[in-house]
């Protein structure tokens, strides 16, 4: 019998179309807004025009007067009901409906349900509630000061902005690596504001039967079991009486990870009207008010020696939170992995301080594509590591290569204190080199000047810790962060996956399918997946930091091979042989010497439920639950080449190239999918994305013809390379990689545009590199640094 | 993002649309292509209590040039038609120019040509175009139709000279004296953005000389910039390299910028005379090209 040709089965290494695409590309999802229920209200928020005020009334007499209208909420009778604050998923507590004081300008502060959504923006606009403005705090720096208004007033033993001060590393060991340096470099920047923009907008729809005591709620969640446990323990139902379903989802991002104030307001408003009721947010409202990413100042620096050799790291970062800390973070590390910064560099010691501040914006600091602020830390890293090599006179790339860890030093331990177990640093930057054409590059750069134009080449290289746990470290409010995956197969071999992951557009439910595939010879389109429903799928930590492949993907595995352990013992039945003579090839065991004797699982699966062996459970089906033995880390290289235009500063990317090494990939197709879209991310931050504040605390730019997402049109092209090599604790050696190039994405072209304009002295423009930024560094040069000024004559 | 409620009409006529506007008293707003309305509609920015949807009235979505080389577009001609003209390319290279830089390929699929002028964004870019090419647009009231000069269309930000029971039906670009020549440059962030700074320029050239100069801006004021005026200076003259410098140095000195997130006044007022450095230097190229060949 010739043996199953796994990419035809759709098993590893297949680029098999994504199956969800069908519906997707038809209209035929299923999103929280698609959902109609029988009798359904609609909810609209009246949110806070002020960023920081006190609220001395609110009349919501009118609002009741509009016809449809059913119910109107404010912090008043969420208070009655003790709902009016909710826990966040940082150990702070974050206001549903306001009472006291409005905290940020978008907040949420009264609620109208009515018979369809219209009407009860109709009633919204006639709430009138009268505020006392106080003063706004719009940055960290502003936080910190002694005079500055508290925000947090609500909080006892809160006497100040600060919410943490946290540091890791060895101060002493650094201090002294810094007096032995040769030279000291320098780097301080912004990591500005920046918004996840999921398509589609965050919303609930809670259906609270009075007849059954049960709670559905659909909701556009990323990790829909951290919400039931929160939903059971705010609303103070039983757990089991909570249904959360995340239907599909229109992208995530991190935005869809906290839990926010409409989703309980909607869970409050059906208990009390005992009917579903509907609240989708709308563009300007996701941007206003959800989880934001970065807002970081970072400064830092690099004790050198003369040949090129890092001796230590010193870091600070300063990081702006908005009024209520909700953006969730393992629970030791309060400023998420930004320790895993220069983690690919071998650095003898380094120290790392950091302080997170309230401000009157919207909470945030979301790992927005990345695993818990890795963005900021490889951004800070590779602006610095450019910063450096220039300070010492060396070529970016070699400089790199001295400091790189080498093949035959893994594992190797960080400064901080991470493990990283694999890689070929050095060999996917030389692919990368090769493929720019690195090397003949200064000539064309100088080439480039003599007739006027401006040349630029950026490398960014990293390797960030994807997949968190293990348990033993990482934990969300206590919930250690292992996942699952349950696989039931019928008896005609077909299969049902169920994992704890939920998928936003990642494509779980063809990779999935592909593991099993791999693991068992079923054919991924054999195989269903479904994800997100709390009642059906298993108890996992959900999709965010990259950790669906390394944690439920492991899962997927793990429980195939439970599964095929127990067909082996129906094969040993059915072929009438001892269990220990049995071979396995994918998709068959065979009787040992004897090829040609052999049953499919598809025969094992059918056994399971009409022949089995005496002493065996009948059924196919079990359960995996994975706690990962460390972090994946993948690497990658990235290259850009840019023109800038001396006139007008515009830059124009010339060649962009990517090489990634994410261990083992079970789909390529969908590995560059995901590459390409973190890298036209990375672009948009480095170009053209921000999001600023006034001095009251007014957001400027809450619309999406401000804030710009990129489209096809400007995007530039990416070339993409693979390296590969394979997570060597990871059941099937993938390491994560959704968010690689949304992390290591921005330095590249902030490097590349630096290299075209360093000549004139400048060191460093922030995010983002806008025509008129870069001209004026261009012309002064000199820095150009923080958030773009607002209207200011 | 919920509209206030309103009223919905569907004319089949012009006279008919004219009567529903009369009798709105100014509470009744014209939608042609809707891509500026409906937004605004959504945000709650406008609440007319009727919406008069043109899409019905047949025969207004021509762009046509007459005999004698004028130009029509027709209220319900959209940007796309004119990004795909195949009769403009050349005798408008003004309008060619600007017509695949308005806002994004989706919205030109819908959006007007007239609709945009009567929005009078301040960022929009027709009413540059329109301004420099010294057009026309004609408006329609119960007392019948009437002409106004592009340059006096715009009174402010998205008010012009229209009555409330008017309706652009048609803008007229009239024919250039002599060859037609110029462009249109723009520096958004991206595609589909506001112009942070644009310019239309619009020359007319008997042989190497300019017999007239028009030029507009959007972005860089309160309104649309007339800068025709300050373009003037090549009237009579050639592309020289010293004429070119002078014009856009005339032409950003009128230029207002305000200072805000998009860059600085300075900032703007150099992308000005950048681009119009880069216009006139590129038709000066062409012009010498033709000659060569």
């Amino acid at each position: 019998m010739a043996p199953l040709d796994e990419l035809k089965i759709g098993g590893m290494g297949a680029s098999r179309r994504r199956v969800e695409d069908n519906r997707f590309i038809r209209g035929k999802g299923n999103y929280v807004d698609d959902i109609v229920l029988p009798a359904m209200l609609h909810m609209q928020i009246l949110r806070s025009p002020v960023a920081h005020a006190r609220i001395k009334s609110i009349d919501t007499s009118a609002a009741w007067e509009v016809p449809g209208v059913r119910l109107v909420l404010t912090g008043e009778t969420m208070a009655a009901r003790n709902l009016a604050w909710m826990p966040t998923l940082s150990y702070d507590t974050q206001a549903v409906l306001a009472t006291d004081k409005v905290r940020f300008q978008g907040q949420e502060v009264a609620a109208v349900i009515a018979d369809d959504p219209y009407i009860a923006q109709d009633a919204c606009d006639k709430i009138v509630v009268e505020y006392e403005q106080l003063p706004a705090i719009v940055n960290p720096i502003q936080a910190q000061k002694s005079d500055a208004p508290l925000i947090r007033d609500d909080k006892e033993n809160q006497a100040s902005n600060k919410i943490f001060d946290w540091e890791i590393g060895d101060k002493a060991a650094t201090d002294q690596a810094f007096a032995n340096a040769d030279v000291v470099s320098k780097l301080d920047l912004h990591y500005p504001r920046s918004h996840p923009s999921p398509l589609e907008n965050c919303g609930s729809i809670a259906d609270f039967d009075r007849a059954t005591g049960k709670l559905t709620v659909y909701m556009t969640s990323q990790a829909p079991h951290i919400v039931r446990a929160a939903v059971a323990m705010v609303a103070e139902l039983p757990e089991h009486m909570v249904r959360i379903v995340s239907p599909d989802l229109g992208g995530g991002f991190g935005n869809k990870v906290p839990i926010y104030p409409g989703y309980v307001v909607s869970i409050l408003a059906s208990i009390l009207t005992e009917r579903p009721v509907k609240w989708v947010e709308s563009n300007s409202e996701n941007l206003i008010s959800t989880g934001f990413g970065r807002d970081v100042y970072l400064e830092g620096e690099l004790a050198l020696r003369k040949d090129g050799k890092i001796l230590g790291m010193r870091m600070k970062t300063i990081s702006d939170h908005g009024a209520f800390y909700a953006d969730a973070q393992p629970t030791k590390f309060k400023i998420g992995l930004m320790h895993s910064t220069f983690a690919c560099y071998d650095i003898p010691t380094a120290h790392l301080v950091s302080e997170g501040f309230y401000t009157n914006k919207a909470p945030g600091g979301v790992a927005y594509r990345c695993s818990f602020r890795v963005t900021e830390a490889m951004f800070f890293q590779e602006r610095m590591v450019h910063a450096a090599a220039n300070d010492l006179g060396m070529d970016q790339a070699e400089f790199r290569k001295v400091n790189l860890v080498g093949d035959d030093m893994f594992p190797y331990r960080t400064a901080f204190g991470f493990l990283t177990d694999s890689g070929q640093y050095q060999k996917c930057l030389d692919v990368g080199m090769a493929a720019i054409g690195y090397d003949t590059f200064k000539q064309e750069q100088e080439e480039a000047r003599k007739r006027g134009k401006l040349l630029g080449i950026g490398i960014s290289t990293m390797t960030e810790p994807l997949g968190a746990g293990n348990s033993r470290e990482y934990d969300i409010i206590g919930i250690k962060m292992f996942d699952s995956a349950e696989l039931r197969v019928h008896m005609t071999g077909k299969a049902l996956l169920r994992t704890g992951a939920k998928s936003q557009g990642q494509g779980h439910e063809t990779t999935w399918s592909q593991i099993v595939a791999h693991e068992l010879g079923i054919p991924a389109e054999d195989i269903v997946v479904e994800e997100g429903d709390t009642d059906s799928a298993p108890f996992g930590m959900g999709t965010y930091a990259s950790r669906s492949t390394p944690v439920a993907g492991a899962a997927v595995a793990m429980v195939s091979r439970k599964i095929r352990a127990k067909a082996r013992k129906i094969a040993a039945h059915l072929l009438e042989v001892s269990e220990e003579d049995i071979e396995w090839e994918l998709g068959r065991f065979y009787v040992r010497g004897n090829e040609e004797r052999g049953v499919t699982i598809q025969d094992c699966a059918l056994a399971a439920y009409s022949n089995i062996p005496d002493g065996l459970e009948p059924g196919l089906e079990n359960t995996a639950y994975y706690d990962p033995p460390n972090l994946t880390w993948p690497f990658a290289a990235y290259l850009c080449k840019v023109e800038v235009d001396a006139e007008s500063g515009v830059w124009d990317v010339l060649n962009f190239v990517a090489v990634d090494d994410c261990g083992v990939r079970i789909n390529p197709m969908i590995v560059e999918g995901q590459v390409m879209g973190g890298l036209t991310e990375a672009y948009a931050m480095a170009n053209m994305q921000y999001i600023t504040f006034d001095e009251e605390g007014n957001c400027i730019g809450a619309n999406y013809m401000d804030y710009l997402l990129p489209t096809a049109w400007e995007t530039p092209g990416f070339e993409l390379h693979e390296v590969v090599t394979p997570c060597p604790h990871h059941p099937i050696g993938a390491k994560g990689v959704g968010e690689c190039a949304t992390v290591a994405g921005p330095a590249a072209f902030v490097n590349a545009v630096m290299s075209a304009i360093e000549h004139t002295g400048v060191r460093n423009v922030d995010m983002p590199l806008m025509p008129n930024r870069v001209y004026e560094a261009l012309q002064t040069g000199k820095d150009v640094s923080g958030m773009p000024p607002v209207l200011s004559d | 993002m919920y509209p206030s409620r309103f009223d919905y009409d569907s004319p089949a006529t012009l006279e008919e649309a004219i009567a529903i506007l009369d009798e709105g008293g100014g509470e009744a707003k014209v939608m042609a292509g809707g891509q500026s309305l409906i937004p605004m509609l959504r945000l709650r920015f406008a609440s007319p209590e009727r919406v008069v949807d043109i899409n019905g009235i047949p025969n207004l979505e021509y762009h046509r040039i007459d005999p004698d080389g004028t130009l029509r577009i027709g209220a319900l001609c959209r940007h796309e038609d004119l990004e795909f003209s195949t009769i403009i390319a050349d005798t408008f290279p003004t309008l060619a120019g600007a017509a695949h830089l308005v806002s994004d390929p989706i919205i030109r699929t819908r959006g007007t040509f007239v609709g945009s002028l009567c929005h009078a964004d301040p960022q929009g870019d027709w009413s540059a175009t329109m301004i420099a090419l010294g057009g026309k647009i004609v408006v329609q009231g119960p007392q019948g139709r009437r002409e106004i000069e592009a340059k006096d269309f715009v009174l402010g930000p998205f008010v012009t000279a229209m009555a409330f029971n008017e309706i652009a039906v048609e803008a007229v670009v009239p024919p250039a004296k002599g060859k037609a020549l110029g462009g249109y440059l723009k520096l958004e962030r991206r595609v589909g953005d506001f112009a942070t700074a644009s310019v239309a320029v619009a020359l007319d050239m008997d042989g190497d000389t300019v017999t007239r100069a028009g030029c507009a801006m959007a972005g860089v004021g309160g309104q649309t910039i007339d800068a025709n005026e300050a373009i003037s200076v090549l009237q009579g003259k050639t592309l020289s390299v010293e004429n070119i410098e002078a014009a856009a140095v005339a032409v950003a000195a009128v230029a207002d910028p305000r200072t805000d997130h998009r860059g600085s006044s300075d900032y703007k007022r150099h992308i000005v005379e950048t681009f119009v450095n880069r216009v006139l230097t590129s038709v000066a190229n062409s012009e010498k090209k033709v000659a060569v060949a």
